[in-house]
């Protein structure tokens, strides 16, 4: 039988929440076990060396896998960047230690980055900075890509965004990249760094509600039927795929769920998407034309 | 290998980071005569959460502080959604539907953070997976493990720690069996929160005033499907692995036993009055085991040894913090809750306790019961082994009562009440966390976001320090215990994941902004 060929990663978080590497123990095809135990695609197997959350490692045992697959798999490894990287301060966040001194997060992720095959910027927060770069923040919260600009770092990115992303966006990207190859793949990417079978559409494009835009039949309160572009739905605004591929293993998706989209995929996540629950303003609906009020209430509103 | 400091005499124990526990920790344990006899716990990520808030539309509150966490979002989602409908005015007008719905996304969340909890993060210290290198069976996800260990790429499962793996080789084929098995169903759970959350992480079903998605028969059915075989592998599988467990550790009935003192919120409400009774009751259990109701006025905040101002010391409703990053003494970011002036273990034992000692008529029968079968007796419970078994006791009734509730719900019944945001409101939420108990304050000035609060359950659990010197429930659950290797501290790791610590959760900032505080509402 041939060798299998291993794919090493290693998954760093950072201001993160560890909700985008729950949301991948939520794969479905492949599962999480078969994911970290099996092939993902013929005579390939992603090897899972860091990632805090599951691996059985401790303390500086962590380290020192992370230092040697920085050696031994020089140019050879993904690096999944977890959370946003705070430049403020080196005990913002920290990351075990070396000689007695922790480590800060900035310093390690740009490490692992220079050695790396390509990072993959997981999560709203790796890619674009998230709640943590959020306004009011004092860390200087900021993107993996714009760290590895500052410290002129070149290497692929590839940005995965959502808070938290859709398990198929993350292991789609990983089989997409062990099928065809980073050469392939990262000349395909959108302007954002991100894989646009992915994030292609918008939201508003195939929402269910969309008849109800159309229209004019409006939802005012939650749980009633109807767009919901007047409870702050930011649909129109949003791109990736989760009015078709839905959620927890097709289980349903926010509109569906009777909520707004609140565009948790998007580098505006939150900022210049909130307030969440409220309407963003029509020239922002673009080609998207908002009928007169069909309703007395809608023309009252 | 832990990183050892050898120094004249005594040795230091550094574990920096701390896995399989959601977040960022250290753990720093001076070993003396094989004996630990001062522990330190930090948290090491500092994000400022409470800074971000200031200034926003109320109603982001729920959906943001979601992200604090996301392994236990939803509880976060909840204590939001609560103080929001008491500064909304509208905590007593939550429909059933709304109520009933709410508790079920946060008990799918208690299932699926316990299963989690047990398989995914603690299980590895007690489980050897290379055993199933002599697997022989049919089963093919055995088979997919044992070819897994053929090929040798054994990330993420070794490295690790060796040499205290106890139990033979048919019963860790059995174990990881569950593992794997827990892997499917913690997702089951995801999905079956998604039915009426949207999706998970990060639900978009709660929100104050109730929940987003109307009540239907056929969602209920799917969500009862879901529910029933979460039940059964709860009682089939994961009772019996902490029984398994429990029979091949059973020293650990009498290591990392902590303060001893128990504090609860109380958690899902079973009327429509916001101050009324909850399944799981709130109160305080003290060090000489008595009880008492719970206080909140009692609860303040100690900086001695926090990275922030000194003047930040004071209860949740007065609190304001700086970080100080490099402050002197300072070894954590997280502050140091206190009860009274002293600190308190929170979690499913702390409310396994609080209902035990209440004579809960569906939590002691449990309890005892299991004790028995274990063959000790409630004296056992503050310990790692007792910690492991109230979280699955508390997962067992939790789906129980969670299908009861399933036939509570009326399809075409409102789930939400309509809100107004007032021009200033304030209000505490008081609830729980899987790991324990979780509140939030807001208060509200011209119709944003004056100030908003968050004390959580690691940082009473992993508390460092405070002034009086009176280290955290964890560090105190380390002291006095004896490590056989310090090369491989089996002891330190099994006592820190017993409390199944949340560190993104714990670390915060309150802001100095604003006036003084008002008296803040229960609910």
């Amino acid at each position: 039988m041939p060798q299998t060929v291993e794919i090493p990663v290693v998954w760093l978080q950072g201001a993160a929440c560890s909700g985008c590497a729950v949301s991948v123990l939520n794969a479905f095809s492949p599962t999480a076990g078969p994911l970290l135990l099996k092939e993902l695609t013929p005579g390939k197997h992603v090897s899972v060396r860091v990632l805090a959350t599951i691996m059985a490692g401790q303390g500086e045992q962590v380290i020192e896998v992370l230092k040697d697959t920085a050696i031994r798999d020089k140019g050879g490894y993904l690096f999944v960047m977890e959370g946003s990287i705070q430049l403020g301060d080196p005990m913002f966040a920290t990351f075990g230690e070396e000689g007695g001194r922790e480590i800060p997060i900035y310093d390690m992720a740009a490490d692992l980055a220079t050695d790396a095959a390509a990072v993959i910027g997981l999560g709203t927060c790796a890619s674009f900075g998230g709640i943590p770069a959020g306004e009011g923040n004092l860390t200087g919260a900021t993107s993996i890509g714009a760290l590895l600009a500052e410290r002129g770092i070149d290497v692929p990115v590839i940005n995965v965004p959502g808070c938290p992303p859709h398990p198929d966006w993350f292991v789609g990207t990983l089989v997409a990249v062990s099928l065809y190859g980073l050469e392939a793949i990262v000349p395909t990417l959108d302007e954002l760094s991100r894989p646009a079978m992915f994030f292609g559409k918008c939201v508003h494009e195939t929402c269910p509600r969309r008849a109800d835009f159309d229209a004019g039949r409006f939802a005012r309160n939650f749980g009633e039927p109807g767009c919901m572009y007047h409870l702050g739905c930011k649909g129109p605004v949003t791109y990736a795929d989760c009015p078709t591929r839905m959620w927890n293993t097709g289980t349903n998706w926010c509109v569906g769920a009777g909520s707004p989209c609140h565009g948790c995929v998007e580098p505006d996540f939150p900022d210049r998407l909130s307030p969440l629950y409220e309407k963003i303003d029509e020239q922002r609906l673009g080609r998207f034309r908002l009928l007169e009020p069909q309703t007395q209430a809608d023309a009252d509103a | 290998m832990a990183r050892t400091k050898s120094k004249t005499g005594p040795t230091t124990i550094t574990i920096d980071p701390v896995t399989r526990i959601e977040g960022h920790m250290k753990v720093e344990a001076v070993v003396d005569g094989g004996e630990v006899k001062e522990a330190r716990c930090s948290g090491t990520l500092f994000r400022g959460f409470e800074n971000i808030l200031v200034g926003r539309h109320p109603l982001d509150a729920v959906r943001l502080t979601q992200r604090v966490c996301g392994v236990c979002p939803t509880s976060h989602g909840t204590a939001s959604a609560l103080c929001l409908d008491a500064a909304l005015g509208v905590a007593d007008q939550v429909p059933d539907n709304g109520r009933i719905v709410r508790n079920l996304l946060l008990g799918c969340n208690f299932l699926q953070s316990h299963i989690l909890h047990f398989f995914a993060l603690a299980a590895l210290d007690y489980v050897d997976v290379t055993a199933v290198a002599d697997y022989d069976g049919p089963e093919s996800e055995l088979k997919a493990v044992r070819s897994f260990l053929g090929r040798g790429a054994l990330a993420p499962f070794v490295p690790r720690y060796e040499g205290d793996y106890r139990a033979d080789t048919q019963t860790n084929i059995g174990l990881v069996r569950a593992y794997l098995k827990a892997l499917h169903i913690r997702r089951t759970c995801h999905e079956m929160l998604c039915i009426f959350g949207g999706k998970m992480p990060h639900n978009i079903g709660i929100v104050p005033g109730g929940v987003t998605g109307d009540v239907t028969p056929d969602k209920v059915a799917t969500f009862m499907g879901k529910l029933a075989e979460i039940q059964d592998f709860v009682n089939d599988v994961y009772l019996p692995t902490i029984m398994t467990v429990a029979g091949a550790y059973a020293d650990y009935f009498g290591i990392g036993a902590g303060c001893r003192r128990f504090l609860a919120y109380g958690v899902f409400p079973l009327s429509a009055k916001a101050d009324g009774a909850r399944l799981l009751p709130s109160g305080l259990i003290d060090a000489d085991g008595s009880p008492a109701a719970l206080d909140r006025d009692r609860i303040a905040e100690d900086v001695t040894h926090s990275r922030y101002a000194a003047e930040c010391a004071a209860a949740p409703a007065q609190g304001k913090t700086v970080p100080e990053p490099h402050k002197d003494g300072a070894y954590s970011w997280l502050k140091a809750p206190r009860y009274d002036g002293a600190p308190a273990e929170v979690g499913p034992l702390a409310r396994g306790m609080v209902a035990y000692a209440a004579g809960d008529e569906v939590f002691k029968p449990e309890i005892d019961a299991a004790l028995q079968a274990a063959g000790a007796g409630p004296e056992v419970l503050p310990s790692v082994l007792g910690r492991h078994l109230a979280r699955a006791l508390e997962t067992r009734i939790v789906a129980r009562v969670m299908m009861d509730w399933l036939g509570e719900l009326v399809p075409g019944d409102p789930v939400a009440a309509p809100l107004t945001i007032p021009d200033e409101g304030e209000g505490a939420g008081l609830t729980a966390a899987p790991r324990g108990a979780l509140g939030h304050w807001i208060q509200i000035r011209n119709k944003v976001i004056d100030r908003y609060q968050l004390v959580v359950p690691t940082t009473w659990n992993g508390s460092p320090r405070d002034a009086d010197g009176t280290p955290g429930p964890i560090e105190q659950a380390l002291e006095g215990t004896r490590i056989k290797d310090p090369d491989n501290p089996f002891e330190i790791v099994r006592i820190v994941r017993s409390f199944d610590p949340c560190l993104a959760c714990s670390v915060h900032v309150m802001t100095a902004r604003g006036t003084p505080r008002g008296v803040y509402r229960i609910v």
